[in-house]
Formats: structure tokens, C-alpha cells, sequence
């Protein structure tokens, strides 16, 4: 696939900009002793509540905190790094999925906690989540990221 | 090739890398911006529970519940004594059907869950046929006793939960520990002043074990709470506020009047006892606890558990005077208790502690404010110079933005007074030090509940094992009977104050509430609402 070049500057800032937030968010998990998102899994809201309390309880959750922070690392390396990109958005979206879903902001459904803006059934969640499928579908990892290595492309004119 | 052509391919190698490595930077900008972070919120974290140094969870004193099981008797199998013998172990099928009914699986699952106290319900005494019948058929050894002597004295009977109305309890439990059974007795410990008195003599000259039933005592919270207290945490508590807010029939002791109660189920001159005669009267059998003849108003029947919460914390003791005001306002049924009701307690040389330079700290108020006409919730707080506590089932210490002790902190920006410096959550085991305002907003919304070892545990059940545990090896009780006097005689002189319409005043050196020339305390406590001129009813 090949871009003009303001389309590659923006497509790929966006999975610079995209990936920073899921690494960032990851690390700080990863790295933060005794971080856990119980209190966020107990207190989901709408339809899908009991599954994510169920997550929450105490059997699993310590099970649900590793898939967590290493969910959002890995999809934050590889959208940073420019590799697997495709994968990584995925494993993005289901985790953008799985918080929208948690705290869905829809009209009658409290806010998870202090909320910076309004929002009516659109949060920040679901727009990110829609970044990543386009992140999905235009990859940028093949000129810009470690894909540079591994695109057949490179090979043919440096061979 | 060329020189050309070779500087050309190191170019695009140079190009293809630079390309290929964009992300790199990123990581390593991204790793070191997380490590700084964690690491900062550590530090303080660590440097706020290094200064505070607050012991979270006590070691708990197992005490071992194996050996002969204890025969134990209640006395008085209404709503309360239903549950606590339910935390026995000994529910009703008709309570099981219930739960099941209403699809209560978390009442039932607790319930089965239970630890075994290794403990019969061996006998019952209630003057209402269908309350002695129910926990006979929660247990098929329990033996129904027409008169508490009886069930006292049988052979039978090892010790009595008493869960009477009021103006049972101190009857019941002394003649019980006068005979060396062990008591177990609800809150208000008394009816009266002078039997507070006597009951005192009774458990100080028996051998037997004597608890209060201020379950409270065992909740996790607030055992660290006493922790925070010995720490100076807080600095000089000077205020505590307590309330009870609550607007609904079942709150304002509405209870429901069950359809087979009549002189034919009821012994009327057993339920009686002390109190003045009257015909037979269902309501005020089924609402005792909106006369003084058999209950003890706000004072009694609530203001007692923020008392004993506060003084469990504090152990601040009597009150040196108090006063007391409010009236029925919300519930005008003919009830002759207040239902709004706010007494002031004053504690002029009591005090936790100070920061600050020796002599300028000295004295503290408890206010207690109740309404039975909003439920809107009020925190509890202890309120000092350095800093407050929201005591509840998860404690949160805010800094005070002056507190001397807490200066430096606060001006290097380690302690932000806006969020809390402590905050404790039994459910987790954990203690946070510096908290973000979403995990305050989790911790408010009672997510996080009281545990025992990360089990969700009735609170009653632990301290009914703890007197278990006395009564078989000897361990200590944690409401004995010297909290249980204070606890009582501080919860009549604030009802004496409302009745009297005066500040009241404990005699420390003679431990007596000072009354008049020619006053009958005990007389005017126990007579129906108020007694000051002009004010009766």
C-alpha cells in the first residue's frame, strides 16, 4: 500500500500517538505494585456488568490484571514499533470494546468516576477504537517501523 | 560495484534503518515516563506510610472452638434474636424458604459458608408462642422455657443470648451470671441507672463471661482506626460527629404486628416485667421501641452504636456533661421517644494527643445528630488538628491543610490535603497511601466491603465467637462489661437530658450522674417522653 506523503505523516502519527497511549497505560499497570482494576471490574455498569464482575472476583482477578497490562503493552508495542500492527490494533480493540462496555456511556448509565467532558453514547473509548481499525486496515508499519525490514518491496530494491 | 553505487546502498541502509527504528525512541521515552512516574507516586506513597506508620490488619487471636459444644439459650427470639441465632448456625426452614423465595442467594450462601461455632441451641425463652416455636424448629434440641429462670437454671444450659427488649436485658443477664452462665447481651446494655449499677456488681462477682453485643468491635476498620489513634495520626481530635439517618416505617421501629399475636400467645404480664401495668396492647409489644417503658429512644436504641464505635476508637469513656434536644417531629403516633434527636457529649479534659506546643490542646465534644425523617448519609468523623477520619467500613485520613505535624509534607507537596494521605479497605487487605480520586470515588461507592482473611464475614458471628472463644479458653472479650457501663450510663444521661431539658453531669470521683435534691433519675428516665414542666408527651 502506498500513501501520499501527508497521508503517511498523519496515518503513521496516529499510530505513533495511539500506541503511546496503550504502552504508557501498559507499563504503568506492569510497573505499579499491586495495581489492580478490581474496583473498575466491580463496578461496571450496563448489560454486560455480571461478566465483568465476574472477572473482578477473587479467583480471577489477579488473572484479569496480567491479561490487562500485558494486553495493552503488546498492542502499544507493536502499533509503536510498526510490526504486527494489524494484530496489535485488534488486541486494542477488544480491549477498547471490553471498557466501553464496562462503563458504556449511555443516557440512565452513572460515569465510572470524575469525567473531564460529556459524552452521549460516543466516549473518547469508542473513538480510539474506531482509530484502530482504520490503523488495522492502512498499515504504515511497512514504510515506517520495523516492517521497513521485512517488506519484500525493500528487499527487491536493495538486493 | 561502483563507489558510487556502494555509497548509494549505505545511504538507503542508513535511510531503511532510520525508517525501520522510528518506533525505538518512543519505547525507551515511554519506559523511562512510566518508571519516573510509578516511581514518584512510590516514594511518596512510601514516605506518607513511613510518617503515618499505621499497623492495618491486627493478628488475629485464633481461639480455638473445638472441645464439647456450648449449650446456649436466647432469651427474647424477635428480629434480633432471630439473627443471632441464625449466626449460630441454626437458621429456620421458614427463614431458607424465605431467601429462596426471594432469590437471596448471597444471604444463603453466606449462611452455609459459616464457620461451625461447635456450639446447641439448646433451649428458648420468648412470651410470644410463635418467636419460641421458630427457634425450636431451627434446632431439635432447643427446649422451650415458659419463665428465663427456668431456662437460667436448667442443666441444659451453658449460656443465654439475650436479645430482649430493653427493660429485659439487665434482669435477664444479671440473674444468669449470679447463677454462672455466660451472657451475651444486646445493646443498650441496660434499661435503667441503677441496674447499670447492679449488673456491673453481678458480672465483676461471676465468674462467667459477659459480652455487649457492639458486633462492631470486630469490624476490620475499625480496629485499624484504633491503630490511627495511637499513631496521633489525627493529632488533637477536639469534635466527633456521628449520625443515624433513616426514613423509612422499619427504621422508625414500625414493625410489623403479627396476625396471630393475642392474650392467648402472648404472656402480656411476662413481656411487662418492670414496666407499668397496662391491659394487653400489640403495638406496644411488636413497637417497644417507641416507648420508654421498654425501650430507650434514640439515645438508647441507636446513639449507643455510634458510642461505642467512637469509644472503641478513643476509649474516651463517660462524658462530663451533656446535653440533649429534639422531640418527635417526624413520627406523631402516639410514640412518646423522640425520632429527632441531637445530644452533645463534652469530654473538657479528654485528649489524643497533640503536635502542637505542650498545654494549648486539651478537651473534645462528641456531637450526635439523628433524624428518623431523612436518610441522607452523613459521614462519621474525628475531626484533629493534623488531620480526619471518615470512619466507616473503609477509613479515609485527609491532612488537614494547617496541621503542624504534616507541614513539611504538605509544603513539599508530598501531601496533597484535597485526597486522602490514608485509606484503608479491608476488603483488599491493602493500605494506599496517596489515592487518585477515582479509587476515592470506588472506595465511597461501599464496593469493598468487611473481610476477614479476604472472607466476607457477619460481623455479629465474630464477635459472638469471641465470646465463644472466652468462654473456652480464656481469650479476652472485646465489650465487656466496663464498656458496657459506659456505653449504658452515657446513653441515660443523654435521655435524662432530653427529658429533663437540662445539661447533665457525671460525677467521676462518686461514677454518678448528679441529680437534684428529691430526684428519682430512674423514675424520670424510664417515664413516658418528657418530664420538664409544661412539656409532657
Amino acid at each position: 500500500m502506498s500513501y501520499s506523503k501527508p497521508q503517511l505523516f498523519f496515518l503513521t502519527a496516529l499510530r505513533l500517538l495511539a500506541g503511546w497511549h496503550f504502552l504508557f497505560e501498559g507499563f504503568i499497570k506492569l510497573l505499579t505494585p499491586g495495581w489492580t482494576a478490581k474496583g473498575y471490574l466491580l463496578s461496571a455498569q450496563g448489560p454486560l456488568a455480571p461478566l465483568f464482575q465476574w472477572l473482578g472476583n477473587d479467583a480471577l482477578i489477579g488473572v484479569s490484571d496480567t491479561l490487562t497490562a500485558v494486553a495493552l503493552s503488546t498492542a502499544g508495542l507493536t502499533l509503536i514499533l510498526g510490526i504486527w500492527e494489524k494484530a496489535g490494533a485488534y488486541i486494542g480493540i477488544a480491549m477498547l470494546t471490553f471498557f466501553y462496555l464496562a462503563h458504556p456511556s449511555w443516557p440512565g448509565i452513572p460515569a465510572a468516576g470524575p469525567s473531564e467532558g460529556n459524552y452521549f453514547i460516543v466516549n473518547k473509548n469508542l473513538v480510539e477504537l474506531a482509530a484502530l481499525g482504520v490503523l488495522a486496515y492502512f498499515p504504515t508499519g511497512h514504510l515506517l517501523g520495523l516492517g521497513v525490514f521485512f517488506n519484500p518491496k525493500n528487499q527487491v530494491q536493495h538486493g | 560495484m561502483d563507489k558510487h553505487q556502494a555509497e548509494q546502498g549505505a545511504l538507503q541502509g542508513r535511510r531503511k534503518a532510520l525508517k525501520g527504528l522510528i518506533g525505538l525512541p518512543f519505547i525507551g521515552g515511554i519506559a523511562a515516563g512510566a518508571y519516573a512516574e510509578v516511581r514518584k507516586k512510590q516514594q511518596e506513597k512510601d514516605q506518607i506510610l513511613r510518617e503515618l506508620n499505621i499497623e492495618a490488619e491486627r493478628p488475629e487471636i485464633a481461639s480455638d472452638m473445638s472441645g464439647e459444644p456450648v449449650r446456649i439459650g436466647i432469651v427474647g427470639n424477635g428480629g434480633r434474636g432471630q439473627h443471632l441465632v441464625r449466626v449460630l448456625g441454626f437458621a429456620t426452614p421458614a427463614w431458607v424458604q424465605a431467601m429462596q423465595e426471594k432469590g437471596n442467594t448471597g444471604a444463603l450462601e453466606a449462611y452455609q459458608n459459616q464457620e461451625n461455632l461447635n456450639v446447641k441451641l439448646t433451649g428458648v425463652c420468648d412470651v410470644f408462642e410463635v418467636n419460641a416455636e421458630l427457634a425450636q424448629s431451627a434446632s431439635p434440641d432447643c427446649k422451650r422455657y415458659r419463665h428465663y429462670e427456668e431456662l437460667i437454671n436448667s442443666p441444659d444450659i451453658d449460656a443465654l443470648v439475650i436479645a430482649t427488649p430493653d427493660h429485659w436485658h439487665a434482669p435477664v443477664a444479671i440473674a444468669a451470671l449470679q447463677a454462672g452462665k455466660h451472657v451475651y447481651v444486646e445493646k443498650p446494655m441496660t434499661h435503667k441507672i441503677a441496674e447499670t449499677y447492679a449488673l456491673r456488681e453481678a458480672a465483676r462477682n461471676s465468674k462467667a463471661i459477659f459480652q455487649v453485643g457492639h458486633q462492631h468491635r470486630q469490624t476490620q476498620s475499625f480496629i485499624t482506626a484504633q491503630d490511627i489513634i495511637r499513631k496521633r495520626v489525627l493529632g488533637h481530635v477536639s469534635l466527633v460527629q456521628a449520625s443515624t439517618n433513616r426514613n423509612s416505617d422499619n427504621g422508625a421501629w414500625q414493625y410489623h404486628i403479627h396476625e396471630k399475636a393475642s392474650p392467648q400467645t402472648i404472656d402480656w404480664d411476662l413481656f411487662l416485667g418492670n414496666a407499668p401495668s397496662i391491659p394487653f396492647n400489640k403495638e406496644h409489644f411488636f413497637r417497644w421501641r417507641k416507648w420508654w417503658a421498654y425501650g430507650s429512644g434514640l439515645s438508647g436504641d441507636l446513639m449507643t452504636h455510634d458510642f461505642d464505635r467512637v469509644n472503641c476508637i478513643l476509649n474516651m469513656g463517660m462524658p462530663r456533661f451533656v446535653t440533649a434536644s429534639g422531640g418527635i417531629y417526624t413520627h406523631r403516633d402516639g410514640r412518646d421517644v423522640p425520632d429527632v434527636f441531637q445530644a452533645v457529649m463534652e469530654y473538657p479534659d479528654f485528649t489524643t494527643g497533640s503536635s502542637r506546643e505542650a498545654g494549648l490542646e486539651k478537651g473534645m465534644t462528641f456531637v450526635y445528630s439523628a433524624t428518623l425523617g431523612n436518610q441522607h448519609w452523613r459521614e462519621t468523623l474525628l475531626m484533629g488538628h493534623d488531620g480526619t477520619l471518615e470512619l466507616g467500613n473503609q477509613l479515609r485520613v485527609h491532612a488537614d491543610p494547617n496541621s503542624t505535624r504534616y507541614r513539611h509534607l504538605i509544603e513539599s507537596g508530598v501531601m496533597d490535603p484535597s485526597v486522602p494521605i490514608y485509606a484503608y479497605d479491608p476488603a483488599s487487605g491493602n493500605a494506599d497511601g496517596v489515592t487518585s480520586a477515582t479509587s476515592k470515588y470506588f472506595a465511597q461507592k461501599g464496593l469493598l466491603w468487611t473481610y476477614r482473611g479476604g472472607k466476607r464475614v457477619d460481623s455479629a458471628m465474630l464477635h459472638i465467637r469471641e465470646w465463644l472463644g472466652a468462654i473456652r479458653n480464656g481469650t479476652p472479650v472485646s465489650c465487656g462489661i466496663e464498656e458496657g457501663f459506659e456505653e449504658a450510663m452515657s446513653a441515660h444521661m443523654v435521655g435524662l437530658s432530653w427529658k429533663l431539658g437540662r445539661r447533665m453531669e457525671w460525677d467521676a470521683g462518686a461514677e454518678q450522674i448528679i441529680a437534684l435534691p428529691g430526684e428519682d433519675l430512674d423514675a424520670m428516665l424510664v417515664a413516658p417522653g418528657r418530664v420538664i414542666a409544661g412539656m409532657m408527651g
